[in-house]
């Protein structure tokens, strides 16, 4: 049991990276998609360069979660790759398109009509993936993969707005040179933080409504608590941007979204599939979790530093402002 | 799913290796300062962002589908051969983030810093595709653990990694990645020369380009050799359908081409007589095994198998001259004439067919069997609702992916390569 606790933990760890990593990649494709005003296209840039060089490593992330599903708990992900098949294929386009669009897009400087039809493209897969995602969380939760519920998809909305507020408050601290782009991003995290706020409470009234066993779930002390938590850091974030402190903002999003899937997690614990399996009864053999656990360690051990790394050379703090390069 | 692994293997091979040619044709500017160098490392590079991304996102969809469309597959196998899934994890996320660093670290790094952040994904490309490839040798036979009673028991995660055919299966397609590279690279830039472009950097490139296909590609015609000689010793069902053996004999002749018919014997293909013991034994008079004594049930699709084996081998011979040729010419210190260039520029398709016929034959020559022995195809794929219209799903946007693709690659050669990535001029002068 320790063993499969140890490889749950690695599952969290990279499920956390990729919603706050990942899902800062989905919002900067919401806010893409809603670019407007006389900045649009400078809009459009800054987004560019924040997730040109980290996204492809960003969405690793996701792609580790499913090996160690697989690896680790290989029933479970048997069972929730059947029973939630649609959503998480509708996922995958949505992945699969924005990450192609991304690329297309950015390599076709003299060919505007190309960019702009994969922009777009872009914008519309960046609201697909992190809603199906969102949703198949949902259908998870319910404990009958009941993704086509009114709560599936209203955990869908708000894991796309999640996206967005966070993506909004990246951009916000990563923009060094332009006070107006600047302020139009800080504008977006302060509105897209309420619409967390909003989005939340709505999910939570339909739970209450639809989902007796969820709802009841959800009020026990660590999913309580986690809850709490991140309405708390939601306002420290709204503060945190109207006192110009992006920086406060950048740490208290990322604490936030933490906060988000503890709930999550401290919600259906110990059940890994609510209602079918558990992390003890869906593990793997011992000597499968030990080989995993010393993988991961080797792995940790090249990982780490590249990402702090990469991370350094894109965002330290003694990046030169984006737009010299330009 | 077999679309996707056909679609995928593609820019996975060229995201394996493309890496070398862009880190040696930035390790020759570096040492010689010839700026044709440079602007051959800012085009490949340039290609490569393009082809690692399609590459990143298909090999995305083969994560996901492995739940998708073989849930009960993974069910089972997930415990067992999950290591080196585990592994390949890590050593594709150093790639991806290695990539980050050196198609945006132009105007942010030293020259020399860097022209050593491509070196991790040299080398981690490889090690990934190693680490997928001992997945698939699992597959082929599977090993460490015990079935009781319908349920996996006693797992040696190491033994299954370490599957027997792992070996030659993993330097054989590794191998496969580097002369499917090489040769695609040289032939783009082939093509280039005949359309009229002489900048220096096409030379360089086709140079680069041929000098790595002149290794990797006799060295795979041995390997080749290693794996087929293991097959026929391992795993005679399919080294029979490889063959289109259908009779068990001794100084077993070899078939090339022809058309299976009547589930008995091949009509139209061409025979050489005891070729085939000698090849599989170094002995003339040798047994072979053929497809009688393999239940109907499982045998392969004969058909499939044979076809896409002598189209492996056939157009890796077509490229073994190509390679003679483009050497007597190099060594001679000759310009190559039009007809070499045509010729490299073929070798685009054959390599192409090489390697997907290469691929052809592992997986059908190992059906009805997904994991042999173990489950059969049938009994592994998903039982949930709609996997056709996944399947036309998924097709459709391959197409679409595919075709933008190549529109953009086309380009990529024309613009001026000194653009570089996102359009920034880059800063040359450094």
């Amino acid at each position: 049991m320790t063993l499969a606790l140890g490889a749950a933990l690695v599952a969290l760890f990279a499920i956390t990276l990729y919603a706050v990593f990942g899902g800062a990649d989905f919002g900067g494709g919401v806010w893409d998609l809603l670019a407007t005003g006389p900045r649009k296209q400078a809009q459009r840039d800054a987004i560019t360069h924040a997730i040109g060089p980290v996204w492809e490593a960003n969405h690793v992330w996701v792609i580790f979660a499913i090996v160690v599903l697989f690896t680790c708990f290989p029933p479970a992900f048997s069972d929730i790759a059947t029973g939630l098949n649609a959503p998480l294929s509708f996922a995958l386009v949505g992945i699969v398109m924005r990450g192609a669009a991304f690329v297309f897009r950015n390599h076709t400087d003299e060919a505007p009509h190309f960019a702009h039809f994969w922009t777009l493209i872009f914008g519309v897969a960046s609201l697909l993936a992190p809603f199906w995602l969102g949703d198949a969380i949902g259908g998870l939760a319910t404990g009958d993969y009941a993704w086509t519920s009114p709560f599936a998809f209203s955990v869908g909305v708000f894991a796309i707005v999640v996206c967005a507020q966070m993506a909004a408050v990246f951009l916000a601290k990563e923009i060094y040179d332009d006070e107006e782009l600047r302020r139009d991003f800080r504008r977006r995290a302060v509105r897209a933080t309420f619409a967390v706020w909003v989005a939340g409470a709505i999910s939570g009234l339909i739970a209450s409504q639809s989902e007796p066993r969820l709802f009841a779930a959800l009020l026990t002390p660590t999913a309580f608590i986690a809850i709490g938590v991140a309405m708390a850091l939601g306002l420290g974030v709204a503060y945190a941007l109207h006192a110009h402190r992006n920086g406060l903002a950048r740490t208290l999003v990322g604490l936030e979204a933490l906060a988000i899937l503890v709930g999550w997690f401290g919600a259906q614990a110990p059940a890994l599939v609510p209602g079918h399996y558990t992390l003890a009864n869906a593990a793997s053999s011992d000597a499968m979790l030990e080989a995993f656990l010393i993988a991961s360690a080797i792995g940790a051990f090249f990982l780490i530093p590249s990402l702090i790394f990469l991370f350094t050379v894109f965002k330290g703090p003694n990046v030169k402002p984006i737009s010299s390069s330009q | 799913m077999g679309t996707s692994l056909a679609f995928h293997i593609v820019f996975a091979a060229l995201g394996v290796d493309l890496p070398l040619l862009v880190f040696a044709a930035e390790g020759m500017w570096l040492r010689t300062k010839d700026r044709a160098y440079y602007d051959l490392a800012r085009s490949w590079a340039k290609g490569m962002a393009i082809l690692f991304a399609i590459g990143a996102v298909s090999g995305t969809i083969l994560s996901f589908e492995l739940g998708l469309l073989w849930p009960r597959l993974m069910g089972y196998a997930g415990g067992i051969i999950g290591l080196p899934f585990s592994l390949e994890g890590f050593a594709f996320f150093i790639e991806a983030i290695f990539i980050g660093l050196y198609l945006f670290g132009w105007d942010r790094l030293s020259p020399r810093v860097h022209w050593l952040t491509a070196l991790p994904i040299v080398i981690s490309g490889p090690i990934s595709a190693m680490f997928i490839t001992m997945a698939n040798a699992w597959m082929q036979m599977p090993t460490g653990f015990t079935m009781v009673g319908g349920k996996v028991t006693d797992v040696h995660p190491l033994a299954a990694m370490f599957a027997k055919p792992w070996a030659t299966e993993v330097t054989h397609g590794t191998l496969a990645a580097f002369v499917f590279t090489a040769f695609g690279t040289a032939a783009v830039c082939a093509f280039a020369w005949l359309r009229g472009d002489r900048r220096a950097q096409v030379a360089a490139g086709l140079r680069i380009a041929m000098i790595m296909g002149a290794i990797a590609l006799p060295a795979q015609v041995v390997i080749g050799d290693v794996a087929a000689r293991f097959i026929a010793a391992n795993e005679p069902a399919k080294f029979a359908a490889m063959e289109a053996l259908y009779h068990t004999q001794h100084g077993a002749p070899i078939t090339l081409g022809g058309i299976p018919v009547g589930g008995d014997r091949v009509a139209w293909g061409i025979e050489i007589p005891k070729m085939l013991s000698f090849l599989a034994n170094s002995n003339f008079n040798s047994e072979i095994v053929g497809l009688d004594r393999v239940p109907r049930a499982d045998r392969p699709p004969v058909l499939g198998t044979h076809l896409s084996f002598d189209a492996m081998v056939g157009s890796a011979s077509a490229l073994l001259f190509i390679t003679l040729g483009w050497l007597w010419f190099t060594l001679r210190k000759r310009e190559l004439p039009r007809l070499m260039n045509v010729a490299i520029a073929l070798s685009a398709p054959l390599v192409l067919v090489a390697l997907e016929a290469g691929w052809f034959v592992t997986e059908f020559g190992r059906q009805p069997w997904i994991a042999r022995g173990l489950l059969r195809t049938s009994d592994g794929v998903t039982i949930a609702p709609g996997v056709n219209i996944a399947f036309y799903g998924f097709s459709v946007v391959y197409v679409v992916l595919a075709a933008a693709c190549w529109w953009l690659m086309r380009r990529v050669d024309r613009v001026p390569a000194a653009s570089g990535t996102h359009g920034r001029v880059a800063g040359v002068a450094r």
